[in-house]
């Protein structure tokens, strides 16, 4: 690891971040678990001049049981995601879909935070949280301001998250429904996702697809056909339905189609 | 009982597992300066300017240069077709180095890489062989009027043989590309002063590092002393030349200061030489009962941007072995390497030899699926009988020393159930729910045990011996110096076993040392599977030399005969008389003490050098099965189950043999299924990470069922024919057999390497989904 040069800067609390996010401004990247920055800055594709790390911060490492929804601390590490109580009983998808990030050493650093804010379409968290429905909770100079899943990742790894802005919690609807499941598929074992497919059924049914656009989606007319009743058969055509997934070495738009096709179904037949 | 043969823990293991192993980048020299290179970002390119003002104003950094600055010679390697040490006027691969920053942290000379300003004017990129073999395709080399650097014509095609064969088939197969990626990528630290240079680097072959780096900075050698300490994987890719081990030299000079130099991941990707590339046109006539009658090969060898000597030898060694296992009276091979611009190639695990067994194994199943046969039938049909050795082939240089190939085949359907595995996947065709089924063989032997006078020689290298010399301590325990230049193999392990077993020394007092050229006598190195073939047989004749002057001094003391002197168990006894004995130490003491010895010996004398020849190369062989499974919806290739029968001869180790083994096939299935160094139209590499270069790892490998046969090396004395290779050249052929196999009632006859997910995705797409 051999980045380009940068002061280092710790903040101890969510004030104090958002002081030093107000004093160093777009010069400023905020490290977390550093898992998705690090590598960049490895690679010398971010050459943030100051990084503010938030790492340490304890205030934002929670999962709390609010009766009908789940709020959880945007530094929380997704190995706790992954073996919380609160969210496998509540959020089972959610929990479910931490185990699938990377491998433990990555789960042990990476925080769901961290992993949202970076907006990757081929990240395996941002697709549950679209399929969750959860609400994003911004933090800035004026206060804060709650953001629904859906508005929160606006283009290709960006976010709704302003440069002097920081996210500090995800509030899930506790899972009302009875079934669930995460389908990822890839070729190795910590590989991200060629095409991955969160599924949460129930009443108002969410399908969060992975690698399926510029941006985390969601499967809308999917998950409308499954809503109104339509067979497996039709829900599952529509999986790719107004998507644009892309073209790269691991597979092109044809197969991330057909792919998105076949893991909608194992997740509604698992 | 005999240590020879057994499971013995590695003597290598503690030191690295406790992290005290010691890398070049671990040492750290008083004043140490860190070397960058600039590398290219185009493939092929004029350099029409190089401006390093900005980066000698970057904090730390020391100093700046580029080619015209250091006047260097030209890299040891062919004749004509040098590369430069720094580019000089174009490139011609995206990576190579183009200018040098030393500073005084690797930070700064990172920084101060950034600031180089190298203006370029682009020429069009070759980036295949079939591009760079076009009638007006963009020249490499101008003055040299083509691309093409070598080309050997056949000198009989056999062409009436084929208008009269009953069947014949012809097949296009590429090798596809791969990188070895060891965990340590290319490190030295250079250190010059006044009393010479002295250079550590990771590197297989320290001593063929220390002759060429002395004779191109004209140096002695004496004062020249290159050090391999603990090696991080090699597999080929560290016995070539590379800028740096040249250049950190002449700076150390320069600056009067150490330079180190410990290469990025991302720069590894594309500067550490590449393997495979091949391309092969392979035709086989054969009669009705599948008996070939010929076969042609053309290959041909894509050289990357620059042809080193070892990746000019490849499609030698290829179509030296392209007949297999089998009886074929007409070969007919032909061959070429072609400029393109790409990383250059060199050796890879195996070497020339992956792909011959690929096209031979890959043309069985052809006849097979041609005459609707078992492969194992086919196989079996045209099998080298195992009373007709050695065996002369259409190559000189290839006269497979021993083999029982057909037995190998008996052993492997022996440990696997062949006919189930048929009925099942059989069963899964029909049902729609699971997954296709794919049985596919590889019976393959490769050439090993370089060690034959002139068999590395025409490599670059000294000699084809190696150095082994035993240094018998006072206390009676032994240290084993010798040349070869261990990085994984664990032959610090064998060697000690070996030694223990003819020295009638414990184990656990007998050490290894290698990987300095100023305490070795002299040496070749680490590759083409030679250690045990090659050293261990000096190991275990400079042993027996040593125990035969130990048998002379106890005979002395103990007024016997030397012939009546027995050795057993760490001590030397009268035959028939165990009362009448001394301790190894007792002699060994004695062996330093002139009132003690025989009038006839000096002190010192049991110490023995030997610089051991073999009189053939070692053919190790075997016959492996691959079970694969393939998902109907995803095209998903998983293997089941590997089936592994090897024969290397003797084993030494069965740990370290199991281990080489499963190592090599994992490389295997990395090649056939994972991994491909690819690049876009202007020569841009498109998997230079880890991340888009599907490296395997463990979790994404089959567990494997292993049996072992046992034809001894008639060429030394061991037995042992050698089995570093044997995983990577037998693997690739047994996984793509399996792939087509699966696929096969689809119509399938050809697939290429690597076998992915959307590749057979798109084939299912075409038949029965």
């Amino acid at each position: 690891m051999i980045p380009a040069k940068f002061d280092y800067k710790p903040a101890q609390s969510k004030e104090e971040a958002l002081s030093l996010l107000a004093e160093y401004g777009d010069e400023a990247k905020l490290l977390a678990g550093g898992h998705s920055l690090l590598p960049l800055m490895k690679l010398r594709l971010a050459t943030p001049e100051v990084l503010i790390d938030i790492g340490a911060m304890e205030d934002l490492s929670y999962i709390q049981d609010k009766g009908d929804v789940v709020a959880i601390g945007a530094l929380t590490k997704h190995r706790q995601v992954e073996q919380s109580d609160i969210l496998k009983e509540h959020i089972p998808l959610l929990a479910h879909t931490a185990s699938h990030v990377g491998d433990p050493q990555v789960r042990n650093r990476g925080t769901i935070g961290g992993s949202l804010c970076h907006g990757d379409p081929a990240s395996d968290l941002p697709a549950a949280i679209l399929a969750t429905r959860a609400t994003l909770v911004i933090s800035g100079p004026s206060g804060e301001r709650k953001v629904e899943s859906d508005a929160f990742f606006t283009d290709f790894w960006e976010t709704e998250v302003k440069e002097d802005e920081l996210l500090t919690e995800i509030i899930v609807p506790k899972h009302t429904g009875e079934s669930w499941a995460y389908q990822k598929f890839n070729r190795r074992a910590q590989d991200w996702a060629i095409v991955g497919c969160a599924l949460q059924a129930g009443d108002n049914p969410g399908i969060g697809m992975v690698n399926m656009g510029s941006t985390p989606v969601r499967a809308v007319d999917a998950e409308n056909a499954l809503k109104s009743g339509g067979s497996s058969k039709e829900v599952c055509e529509l999986a790719d339905s107004g998507l644009t997934p892309p073209t790269d070495i691991h597979g092109n738009e044809s197969y991330r189609r057909d792919l998105a096709k076949v893991l909608l179904q194992r997740a509604l037949e698992s | 009982m005999s240590i020879v043969g057994t499971k013995v823990i590695r003597k290598e293991d503690p030191n690295l597992l406790t992290g005290r192993g010691q890398f070049v980048d671990d040492i750290q020299l008083t004043g140490t300066t860190h070397m960058a290179f600039v590398r290219s970002t185009e493939a092929h390119a004029l350099i029409k300017g190089i401006d390093v003002s900005a980066a000698l104003e970057c904090e730390g950094v020391i100093g700046a240069w580029t080619a015209a600055d250091l006047e260097l010679p030209p890299l040891p390697g062919v004749p004509g077709l040098e590369r430069p040490a720094l580019a000089i006027d174009k490139v011609r691969f995206v990576g190579e180095a183009v200018a040098v920053i030393v500073a005084e942290s690797k930070y700064a000379a990172a920084d101060g890489t950034e600031l180089v300003i190298v203006d370029y004017e682009p020429l069009g990129a070759v980036t295949s062989i079939e591009e760079a073999t076009a009638e007006d395709a963009p020249l490499l080399y101008e003055e040299l009027g083509s691309n093409t650097v070598a080309e050997v014509p056949t000198e009989d095609d056999h062409q009436a043989i084929f208008d009269a064969a009953p069947h014949t088939e012809t097949i296009k197969l590429v090798n596809n590309r791969c990188t070895a990626a060891p965990i340590e990528t290319n490190a030295c630290l250079a250190d010059y002063g006044p009393a010479g240079l002295t250079i550590w680097a990771s590197f297989q072959a320290p001593h063929h590092l220390r002759n060429r780096i002395s004779a191109w900075l004209d140096i002695p050698q004496d004062q020249c002393r290159v050090i391999t300490p603990d090696v991080g994987g090699g597999f080929g890719q560290k016995i070539n030349f590379t800028p740096e081990f040249f250049v950190a030299p002449v700076l150390s000079k320069i600056l009067n200061r150490p330079v180190k130099y410990s290469q990025t991941r991302s720069e590894a990707m594309t500067s550490m030489y590449h393997g495979r590339a091949q391309e092969q046109e392979v035709s086989v006539a054969f009669d009705n009962e599948g008996k070939i009658q010929a076969l042609k090969v053309f290959a041909s060898q894509d050289m990357g941007g620059y042809a080193d000597g070892t990746g000019m030898g490849m499609p030698v060694l290829t179509t030296a072995m392209s007949a297999g296992c089998y009886v074929i009276p007409n070969v007919s091979i032909a061959w070429r390497n072609v400029l393109t611009n790409t990383t250059p190639i060199a050796a890879y695990r195996g070497a020339g030899r992956p792909e011959a067994t690929y096209l031979i194994e890959r043309a069985m199943d052809h006849i097979a699926y041609k005459l609707d046969m078992d492969p194992t039938e086919v196989r079996r049909r045209n099998y080298i009988p195992k009373d007709s050795f050695p065996y002369p082939t259409h190559s000189e240089l290839a006269v497979y020393d021993s083999g029982n190939f057909e037995g190998a085949l008996d052993e492997l359907l022996n440990i696997m159930d062949y006919e189930s595995l048929r009925e099942e996947q059989a069963a899964n065709r029909e049902n729609s729910q699971k997954p296709l089924l794919g049985i596919g063989f590889s019976s393959w032997l490769e050439i090993a045990g370089f060690g034959p006078p002139g068999s590395l020689e025409g490599f670059g290298h000294l000699g084809s011996w190696e150095s082994v010399q035993i240094r018998i301590q006072p206390d009676g325990s032994a240290i084993i110096y010798t040349g070869a230049s261990p990085h994984g193999q664990g032959t610090v392990t064998t060697f000690a076993q070996i030694a223990s077993e003819y020295l009638g020394i414990d184990y656990e007092k007998i050490s290894v040392r290698h990987g300095d050229t100023a305490t070795i006598p002299q040496g070749i190195g680490t590759m083409g599977s030679r250690q045990v073939a090659v050293g261990g047989e000096g190991v275990k004749n400079a042993s027996l030399k040593i125990v035969e002057n130990a048998k002379s001094i106890a005979a002395h003391k103990l007024e016997a005969n030397p012939e009546d002197i027995e050795v057993a168990d760490g001590s030397l006894f009268v035959k028939g008389t165990p009362s009448k004995n001394l301790t190894w130490a007792e002699v060994a003491t004695f062996s330093f003490q002139r009132l003690e010895l025989p009038e006839t010996m000096d002190p010192g004398s049991l110490d023995t050098t030997i610089l051991q020849e073999v009189p053939n190369f070692s053919f190790p062989s075997g016959a492996y099965a691959c079970v694969i499974e393939i998902d109907r919806q995803t095209g998903d290739a998983r293997i089941r189950d590997m089936y592994l029968v090897d024969d290397c001869g003797t084993v030494i180790n069965p740990l370290l043999a199991e281990g080489q083994v499963h190592g090599g096939v994992a490389q295997g299935i990395a090649q056939a299924l994972y991994e491909e160094f690819s690049y876009d139209e202007n020569g841009q590499p498109t998997t230079a990470t880890f991340i888009d270069y599907l490296m395997p790892g463990a979790p994404d490998l089959p567990s494997y069922i292993s049996g072992r046969i046992n034809t001894p090396n008639p060429n030394n004395s061991l037995g042992a024919k050698g089995i570093g290779e044997s995983g990577s050249v037998g693997t690739p052929p047994a996984v793509m057999n399996a792939v087509v196999d699966a696929v096969r009632h689809l119509g399938v006859t050809h697939i290429d390497m690597p076998a992915t997910p959307q590749k057979l995705w798109e084939i299912l797409q075409g038949g029965s989904k």
